[in-house]
């Protein structure tokens, strides 16, 4: 709203004299400035921001820092060896590198999570905008066929999934996007429920917009606040879960690097070398955490009467 | 308020009808068949085909839902096992028991531990009450639950040999499997219930009450709370989810023989009689649980109960 208000009175401004105009010192904020500038302010939002970037960096580069080979290639004699100079995390009971691991394990985790997010997120908002737009019949069968499929617990599904597909990225990613595109179709239908009877969505209608124009130009950018955060937790939510799958043997399959299965092969040598288990553990607890804080700091700063 | 409990249950029925679907859906995509896990590869092809016959493994997916449906309304037959050739339902209802009782302790145990520290931590914002629970509910948060389950059972079992490390002979033996179902799901109840409770705290009524010179404990737990706990309520029930994702891990992890765990072994063997009847029986318990959890939430709000009985008249 703030920024149509200042498309009008900008209009409004070069329509007069310009030589008054000239004079009229106009500050147009745009909201994403407005947001930035709040989420600035927030210490944890600001840590978790830096967090996640060093963690992007670091997984970014790595080819730069250790090379691939290091992360599946093992040495026999230096199995389960504990953090050294040469090894920073040590190594595991292949003789592999943990560091070398948890970077490039890393990419394929969050990979694997953002865009299994993306693909959740297209899907059920936009299942969720129609259903929420229409009403009546079709809404009747999005929201009755989406109960049936959410008594199925997730996890099971999943697992159904993943197995009937077989254990890749691809049909990982399929999953995920299967077991979490639940959430955006309520959240975002609940949203198009309520923003649809506001005024400027009527404006729309009189002004004779069509339904996909009303949709995707007034009442999805309104309903974008709340799609962000929730993207962005979801982001986090996904890690876990995908490691969670990976112990029970659905994840990625076993050569590859990935945090949830360094976990699962961490779990028998427990007592011998409980390093495997700190190292990818920090990871994931790091990068969830860092985008939590991001998630919570953009909630503050969208919307900051819900501040907590 | 009963038309609406009764459609609520009515409703089941094709919910039923649609997981049996969604499920065979998925199966009949699955490579692989049970046939040829339960003879091993030395069988002949013939041997496989007359064995996935006799199974009814090799029906068309259509005729095999039918079938299936018709055996299960008609016999109340949830038909045998391929693997273990006993009947499904004996040898999964004690497991299905098994699961809910974790589910339900995991419940219950979240509630107790989550809703009062976050209520605590809300009250007293910016304390070091606040601060030190809420970091640790933010780290739990960010750790997977079979991690979390893996350090109990390495710190209690195999450090201080308090629990036992695997089944469910004894009281004791649930009680780390229940802690590493509740933990996680007591965190995010924890976050939750601190910020609902945050949002109430800050509205004009609780603002009224003070004013009005009611007492604090007064604002608190009868003025902000009531209007806290709704959004609360919701959460928990939804949280099921998590838990029976939670009971699988545990389940796993402790080797307690549960229907998750079942489901997840059965899977690599097609067992399709016992995954699909393991999978009815959790998503009906899901749908009666979210029915209560509404039915809970029009108790609490008289906004709600309202609106039914509106309906209903």
């Amino acid at each position: 709203m703030r920024e149509l208000r200042g498309d009008l009175m900008e209009n409004a401004i070069s329509q007069t004299d310009s030589a008054t105009a000239d004079k009229i010192v106009f500050k147009k904020q745009s909201q994403a400035k407005e947001v930035w500038r709040m989420y600035k302010k927030n210490k944890g939002a600001m840590i978790g921001l830096v967090l996640f970037s060093f963690i992007l960096v670091m997984l970014a580069g790595a080819n730069f820092i250790v090379p691939y080979s290091a992360a599946t290639k093992g040495v026999f004699s230096q199995i389960n060896q504990a953090p050294s100079a040469a090894h920073i995390f040590g190594t595991d009971s292949y003789g592999r590198d943990v560091f070398a691991r948890v970077l490039y394990g890393g990419r394929t985790s969050l990979l694997v999570a953002i865009l299994a997010t993306m693909s959740s997120c297209v899907i059920g908002s936009t299942l969720g905008a129609i259903s929420g737009y229409f009403g009546g019949k079709v809404d009747g069968i999005i929201m009755r066929s989406l109960d049936i499929f959410m008594s199925i617990p997730d996890i099971l599904f999943t697992m159904a999934v993943v197995f009937a597909l077989g254990a890749n990225f691809q049909n990982l990613l399929i999953a995920l996007t299967l077991a979490y595109f639940t959430n955006y179709v309520r959240l975002v239908r609940s949203q198009v429920l309520t923003l649809s009877e506001q005024d400027y969505v009527e404006a729309a209608k009189a002004g004779g917009s069509g339904s996909t124009r009303i949709i995707l130009s007034h009442i999805l950018p309104n309903a974008m606040g709340v799609i962000i955060v929730n993207t962005t937790l979801n982001v986090a939510k996904i890690i876990l879960y995908e490691s969670t799958l990976s112990f029970l043997g659905l994840g990625m399959p076993p050569p590859a690097p990935e945090w949830g299965l360094m976990l699962a092969e961490a779990r028998e040598f427990m007592r011998a070398a409980p390093h495997l288990l700190f190292f990818p553990t920090m990871a994931i607890v790091v990068a969830a955490s860092s985008i939590n804080l991001i998630g919570d700091g953009l909630r503050d700063a969208l919307d900051p009467q819900l501040k907590s | 308020m009963y038309r609406y409990v009764i459609n609520r249950l009515l409703f089941l029925i094709p919910s039923v009808l649609g997981v049996i679907f969604i499920l065979f859906l998925v199966m009949s995509m699955t490579p692989g068949d049970p046939a040829r896990i339960l003879l091993g590869d030395a069988a002949s092809q013939e041997q496989i085909a007359e064995l996935n016959h006799q199974l009814g493994y090799d029906l068309p997916f259509l005729e095999k839902y039918g079938r299936y449906v018709y055996q299960v309304v008609v016999h109340q037959d949830f038909g045998v096992s391929y693997f273990t050739k006993q009947s499904v339902f004996e040898e999964i209802w004690p497991r299905y028991i098994v699961t809910v009782k974790l589910a339900f302790i995991g419940v219950v145990l979240s509630s107790l531990i989550g809703i009062p520290f976050g209520i605590y931590t809300a009250v007293r914002q910016y304390s070091l009450w606040d601060t030190i629970p809420s970091l640790i509910a933010f780290f739990i948060a960010a750790i997977p639950s079979f991690v979390l389950g893996m350090l109990l059972l390495y710190l209690f079992s195999l450090k201080l040999n308090w629990f036992p490390s695997y089944g469910i002979e004894s009281f004791t033996s649930y009680i780390m499997p229940a802690l590493a179902v509740s933990i996680p799901p007591a965190a995010i109840n924890l976050r939750f219930t601190k910020s609902s409770m945050l949002e109430s705290i800050r509205q004009d009524y609780v603002r009224t009450a003070r004013a009005k010179g009611a007492s604090e404990s007064t604002v608190i737990w009868k003025h902000a709370l009531k209007n806290a706990l709704l959004p609360v309520v919701t959460n928990v029930g939804m949280s099921l989810g998590n838990l029976i994702c939670g009971a699988v891990v545990a389940e796993k992890l402790f080797s307690i023989p549960g229907i998750g765990s079942l489901i997840v072994d059965r899977i690599t063997y097609k067992d399709e009689p016992v995954i699909i009847a393991g999978t009815i029986l959790i998503s009906v318990c899901f749908t009666v649980v979210m029915l209560l959890v509404d039915l809970i939430y029009a108790y609490i709000d008289p906004r709600i109960r309202a609106k039914y009985a509106r309906v209903k008249g």
